[in-house]
């Protein structure tokens, strides 16, 4: 999806040193790089594919296409918390509150506009104003005292789990009206499968424009282009993988429009990532803060902007959670959210130690984690299996990567 | 100090005056004297070297023209006229890059990132990569670098490949004078060679090269003028030519006569 079409710029210049290893083209190498590519969300990939065979094989109904619809349902909440953890992962640091967060967010909607009787579009403004806030502060105490964040948000992790509370009140669970458009939207609202296809096919052709827009500046600045069987093959292989969602998923309900959301949320943060100054500074400061420093990088502004918008991110997952459930409770953002958030980012492919790993590992890491959760619950395992197969998942996870890593090292 | 060198030594002589002067400038940290009343001139077409032992006050000097450290007294002056530097941005802008020891480069990011890092070429809100990747290779052309691919992560480059980036980098906004701080310390002698080679082209492309360094046996190979720094002071300005233990003697202290000396 995102491997990115610019490496191996392969011109070697008259060398002081001997020859250095020529650029490798060929079909192997396409593959080795999806594999071994800074960004390669391959390896996850293949591992979604093993969840998926050894559910099915144990729970036939899992692959029916109403509990992949479920599934998609199931994983917009954390997901969009998720992708907030990989920008903060992603800079270096980490937020352990974001469960905290989102619930409070959900307790702000749900009080405001059944108790209060607020426009439920105000609920929202609110809450994700909230988050925002609660970014800012962790940034401000992160850059300007230069306290940890593991701490900080340790700190907020309890503190926003009272707020929550003390918002929700004695009673400790609001419902949300039924009849509301949000309630509704989260919870019945599906793309009419037309609008699903016409958005595949802009999607694709996006896709397939930028390939060649950027093919055609490469050639004529004279640099190295990728050559046209890799453009035909990855814009063959994205039209198959929507294709096959979308087409599938509609002999169901269909496509949520929460989901739609969800990815176009990831694709905003990928782009934001990869394109643009931002997303360069963010890899930068996690990867090498002061050298990120003395290269003029304004490290403070992008960690705090990092911060924010994980925290921002939060929030808009806990008002997710919210109108799935159709209620705010005590439980809500509760027990094991922030664990799964930060499971699914790893799980993805970013790495805990910052400067590596991509937006998509939200999306991929949150199907893995969902997946076995719902697998298990079709098979009637409880709660505790579900706990002890994902932490498996999630060794098994870091495990693969690591060895992928020192392979692409030592190679 | 002024470095009128002696008649007869081989040294290409600028028509205009120096581009940065230090006069009299000194630095203390706490109790300790890092540079005393220190003179020099830097001339664009040489590479002034200068060595010292451990603590005498080379890479304080270097951070003095790389705008990371404020003296406390003295002038630094450029094209004669006196200036502030205090931020490595503000040296940039007057014309002086520094490479420093550490060369700060960020090794998950590929070449190009790393040259543009802090300085990207934009486009409509988003990255040129085209435009970046352009002069990244403009600039290594130049250079005549060896570079496997400007998309791999600087962290798969050799040490002297990784030097040469630092060098690159700096040379992207077109500087009058470079600074490089112990740019050898880490380096085999192979790469080593490498590195001098590349000080050289520098300076055949007009550029004045101030190079910091303890391994005196290196500079002679380069260096035009070599200051010696001992204890915070100037200890004397010596010709490139100047023998390795006359140079060894000057910057530990062991006096000798010296016929390089003026």
């Amino acid at each position: 999806m995102n491997a990115d079409g610019m490496r191996g710029g392969g011109r070697t210049l008259a060398a002081v040193d001997p020859a250095p290893e020529p650029p490798r083209v060929g079909p192997g190498a396409v593959l080795r790089q999806w594999f071994h590519g800074e960004h390669g969300v391959a390896p996850i990939v293949v591992g979604l594919v093993l969840v998926w065979v050894v559910l099915a094989a144990i729970a036939p109904d899992f692959l029916s296409a109403e509990n992949l619809v479920n599934l998609t349902l199931q994983s917009v909440p954390v997901g969009v918390i998720a992708l907030g953890v990989v920008l903060v992962l992603l800079v270096g640091q980490i937020d352990l509150s974001v469960g905290s967060v989102s619930g409070l967010a959900a307790a702000i909607v749900a009080v405001g506009t059944v108790t209060a009787g607020w426009p439920f579009a105000l609920g929202v403004l609110v809450a994700l104003a909230c988050g925002m806030a609660v970014g800012l502060v962790y940034g401000v105490l992160s850059t300007r005292l230069g306290l940890p964040s593991f701490v900080i948000t340790l700190a907020g992790l309890l503190f926003f789990a009272g707020v929550q509370l003390r918002v929700l009140g004695p009673l400790g669970s609001i419902n949300l009206p039924f009849e509301s458009w949000f309630v509704r939207a989260v919870q019945q609202g599906f793309l009419d499968p037309r609008v699903a296809w016409v958005l595949v096919a802009v999607w694709v052709l996006a896709y397939l424009g930028t390939q060649i827009w950027a093919r055609e500046r490469r050639r004529r600045a004279e640099l190295s282009c990728v050559p046209w069987s890799q453009v035909v093959l990855r814009t063959g292989a994205l039209a198959l993988v929507l294709s096959a969602t979308v087409g599938y998923l509609s002999t169901a309900r269909g496509v949520g429009y929460s989901v739609v959301l969800f990815v176009v949320l990831v694709i905003i943060a990928d782009v934001a990532l990869r394109r643009t100054r931002w997303g360069r500074s963010v890899r930068a400061v996690g990867s090498d803060r002061r050298a990120a420093l003395l290269s003029g990088v304004a490290v403070h502004r992008t960690v705090v902007s990092c911060f924010v918008a994980c925290t921002t991110l939060a929030a808009l997952g806990g008002i997710l959670a919210a109108g799935r459930l159709g209620a705010a409770n005590q439980g809500t953002g509760g027990a094991d959210t922030y664990l799964t958030a930060i499971a699914a980012a790893v799980i993805g492919g970013t790495s805990l130690f910052g400067g590596r790993g991509s937006a998509w590992s939200a999306l991929l890491g949150v199907l893995v984690i969902q997946s076995v959760a719902n697998g298990l619950t079709l098979l009637d395992l409880d709660q505790a299996t579900r706990f002890m197969v994902t932490g498996a998942v999630l060794l098994g996870a870091i495990i693969v990567d690591m060895l992928v890593r020192r392979r692409r090292q030592e190679a | 100090m002024n470095e009128s060198i002696e008649p007869g030594s081989a040294l290409p002589r600028t028509p205009a005056g120096p581009v940065v002067s230090l006069r009299g400038v000194s630095k203390r940290f706490g109790g300790v004297r890092a540079l005393v009343d220190v003179d020099v001139d830097v001339h664009e077409h040489e590479v002034l070297a200068v060595v010292g032992d451990n603590g005498a006050g080379k890479s304080t000097l270097a951070g003095v023209l790389a705008g990371a450290h404020r003296p406390d007294s003295g002038q630094v002056l450029v094209d004669g006229a006196p200036v502030v530097l205090d931020s490595p941005a503000a040296a940039r802008a007057l014309g002086i890059a520094t490479v420093f020891q550490e060369l700060a480069l960020v090794n998950d990011l590929d070449v190009v990132e790393n040259l543009f890092l802090g300085h990207e070429v934009g486009r409509g809100g988003f990255l040129d990569e085209v435009e970046m990747e352009r002069r990244a290779w403009q600039v290594l052309d130049q250079l005549a670098a060896s570079v496997p691919s400007v998309r791999d992560p600087v962290r798969t480059l050799s040490g002297g490949q990784r030097q040469v980036i630092a060098v690159a980098r700096a040379l992207l906004g077109s500087p009058r004078v470079v600074v490089l701080d112990e740019p050898t310390a880490s380096l085999g002698v192979r790469q080593t060679a490498q590195v001098l080679n590349l000080i050289t082209r520098l300076r055949a492309r007009g550029h004045a090269v101030v190079l910091v360094s303890h391994q005196a046996g290196d500079l002679q190979a380069v260096a035009d003028r070599i200051l010696v720094l001992r204890l915070g002071r100037v200890h004397g300005t010596y010709t490139g030519e100047t023998s390795y233990e006359d140079l060894l003697a000057a910057m530990t202290g062991a006096v000798r006569p010296s016929p390089g000396r003026r």
